[in-house]
């Protein structure tokens, strides 16, 4: 946990150049784009030794449209359904984490309802993404649909709730810059608390399919170890950084929203393997659970946005901010410039999936192929996040 | 965590030679930037991530900001005698700023859960003296991300292990997130590798035999009849 000069300069990073097509005995081999564990158009040059992996280049961009460019040219309001684009699984948290960085450029202050609707909607976000994501690693690993059915069944629930919130189940465009756009409807709430309180039973189910299955187990214990030293200097965030065993929940260390108010646990992860990255995915949803039971109890009626805020015609003074959320696959942070017109100067968003694929090469070399495909599953990319 | 003045001259006690400015940031967001000199850059980027007290290990954002040249208008009253009778007249000079590019790098620290640190370092200008140093070797997190300012900005990071192109295709030729760009009107004409493939295939397989038009007319009219 301590690294020094000395551990990281000498860190071994592989050779960077791939060379020739046949180099040695090593067969190059490009895996993806049309790949359907590769979780969207992402490619990878393997050069492989036998079936072992010796070099391994992530390629991407063939869904970049230059997003950054589009917000620079869009008013600050117009870019929040874009956010939606970005990881579109959790479009919830997309919006929270632009709606912080433009509160913190124009000083806005949020109403205590939205608060607790956003820590709701962020952790069922965060439930509802760790369910589908374990849905897919056990596809990756050959468990063809069950379980990702299984898991897709809650996903539905969750997404028709926030249908019946905001209007959409993927794009909801919820948020604005000081609250959120509408007030619940008549019933919501208590839908909300029935599938929360019925949950915990497909988690449960989920681990006694996954746990102590030896299947699983001999696929992904000890396979792409990662350690803390190189996580931290990488940058890689969320649930792949704690299953490292280093303890950093921007939750817990910003402080931001209304997290501080609430009662849960970072869970850790021991070994940095992909078993401790998909169990830790497992002990992060029970902890969104007690955290969506506690914002149950404490959320009261009142006001939804800050009246003072002008969405029309916004123009936030001149300056700029850097405002960061726990999405659920990492730190999801928005960059904004302000000259205090009505478009930011610059928009730059930090794309967690995208930097969390910088280890991926180091995760993989000495596996066979087939391991690839879990690595990759556990890394938890979505590529309209990579590619932006 | 200590504040940004502090940090500055802990930084100037230690690397004596470094040039540091403080860079304020007047919106409510508060987030003042230590603007670095690009020689020193490396040494202070190792300096602010293996001191004790700052421990800023963990390099969050990497991002690259385009600004462009500017002209300053400045209006000054002149005194001047103009028929021997003493005037004020307004005098206007243009004051040209050259442009340049930044990149901005957040820090955080991980051991003491404390940041954001902001350090930028500044382009010569926004042509062939677009480099800087590459602070990869200190934060590997930067690799991608200067990856992608490179590609969208046209930044050359000097030390940087793998500099190519990430989200456009290598054979592009601009770089995209300028604010001077101006989108091709059809991307049809972009050199493709298709076009090389192409090439190579006509070496590959023989051509066909070449046929006389007339036989060619009627080969196909009889074809057509039948």
């Amino acid at each position: 946990m301590s690294p020094t000069v000395e551990t990281l300069e000498a860190m071994e990073r592989p050779p960077v150049t791939m060379g020739s097509r046949i180099e040695g005995e090593l067969l190059e081999v490009s895996m993806g784009p049309q790949h359907p564990s590769t979780h969207g158009v992402f490619r990878m040059n393997v050069a492989l030794e036998g079936e072992i992996v010796r070099k391994l280049k992530p390629v991407f961009g063939y869904l970049h449209r230059n997003h950054e460019k589009i917000g620079e040219n869009t008013s600050y309001l117009g870019s929040m359904p874009y956010t939606d684009r970005l990881d579109y699984f959790c479009s919830m948290t997309n919006n929270w984490a632009y709606a912080l960085s433009v509160e913190k450029l124009a000083g806005i202050e949020v109403p205590e309802r939205a608060q607790y609707l956003r820590v709701i909607l962020a952790e069922l976000t965060r439930l509802q993404n760790h369910a589908s994501l374990l849905g897919f690693l056990l596809n990756d690993m050959g468990a063809w649909g069950t379980p990702l059915m299984y898991a897709f069944r809650e996903r539905e629930k969750i997404l028709d709730l926030f249908e019946s919130l905001s209007g959409s189940r993927m794009m909801c465009d919820y948020m604005r810059f000081g609250g959120c756009r509408c007030d619940t409807p008549p019933g919501w709430m208590e839908q909300a608390k029935k599938i929360v309180d019925r949950f915990p039973r497909f988690i449960h189910e989920l681990e006694q399919l996954v746990v102590g299955n030896e299947i699983v187990i001999g696929r992904t214990q000890n396979v792409g170890v990662l350690s803390p030293e190189l996580a931290i200097n990488a940058g890689i965030t969320g649930p792949m950084l704690r299953a490292c065993g280093v303890n950093y929940d921007i939750r817990k260390v910003d402080g931001y929203g209304f997290y501080p108010r609430f009662k849960f646990r970072i869970p850790l992860g021991e070994h940095g393997d992909t078993y401790d990255r998909l169990m830790l995915r497992v002990l992060e949803m029970r902890e969104s659970l007690s955290i969506l039971q506690q914002a149950f109890a404490q959320i009261q009626p009142g006001p939804i946005v800050n009246p003072k805020v002008k969405i029309r015609a916004f123009r936030p003074p001149a300056g700029e901010a850097y405002g960061r959320i726990e999405g659920p696959k990492g730190e999801l942070g928005f960059y904004l410039i302000s000259d205090g017109g009505p478009n930011p100067y610059r928009y730059r968003v930090r794309p967690p999936s995208f930097i969390n694929l910088t280890v991926l090469e180091d995760l993989c070399l000495g596996h066979t192929v087939a391991d690839v495909m879990v690595i990759l599953g556990s890394v938890d990319i979505v590529m309209g996040e990579v590619d932006r | 965590m200590e504040s940004l003045e502090q940090i500055k001259a802990r930084i100037e006690a230690a690397i004596p030679e470094a040039k540091i400015e403080l860079m304020p940031n007047p919106g409510p967001a508060n987030q003042p930037s230590l603007l670095i000199d690009n020689e020193h850059a490396r040494d202070i980027a190792r300096f602010l991530r293996v001191e004790p007290a700052l421990r800023l290990d963990f390099c969050s954002n990497v991002t690259g900001i385009d600004w462009l040249d500017r002209v300053v208008k400045k209006t000054v009253k002149v005194k001047t005698v103009v028929d021997g009778q003493e005037k004020e007249l307004d005098q206007t000079t243009e004051e040209k700023t050259p442009g340049y590019l930044e990149a901005v790098y957040h820090l955080y620290s991980m051991t003491h859960k404390h940041g954001p640190v902001i350090i930028r370092l500044r382009t010569a200008d926004r042509g062939d003296g677009a480099r800087l140093p590459s602070l990869t070797p200190v934060w590997r997190s930067a690799e991608f991300q200067e990856r992608e300012i490179f590609d969208l900005y046209g930044i050359r990071f000097d030390g940087h292990p793998d500099l190519r192109r990430i989200l456009m295709w290598d054979e592009f030729q601009d770089h995209p997130m300028r604010k001077d760009y101006c989108e091709p009107d059809d991307y049809e004409w972009e050199p493709t590798p298709h076009d090389d493939v192409a090439e190579k295939a006509k070496q590959h397989y023989p051509l066909r035999p070449q046929l006389d038009g007339a036989e060619k007319i009627t080969g196909q009219e009889e074809t057509l009849k039948h």
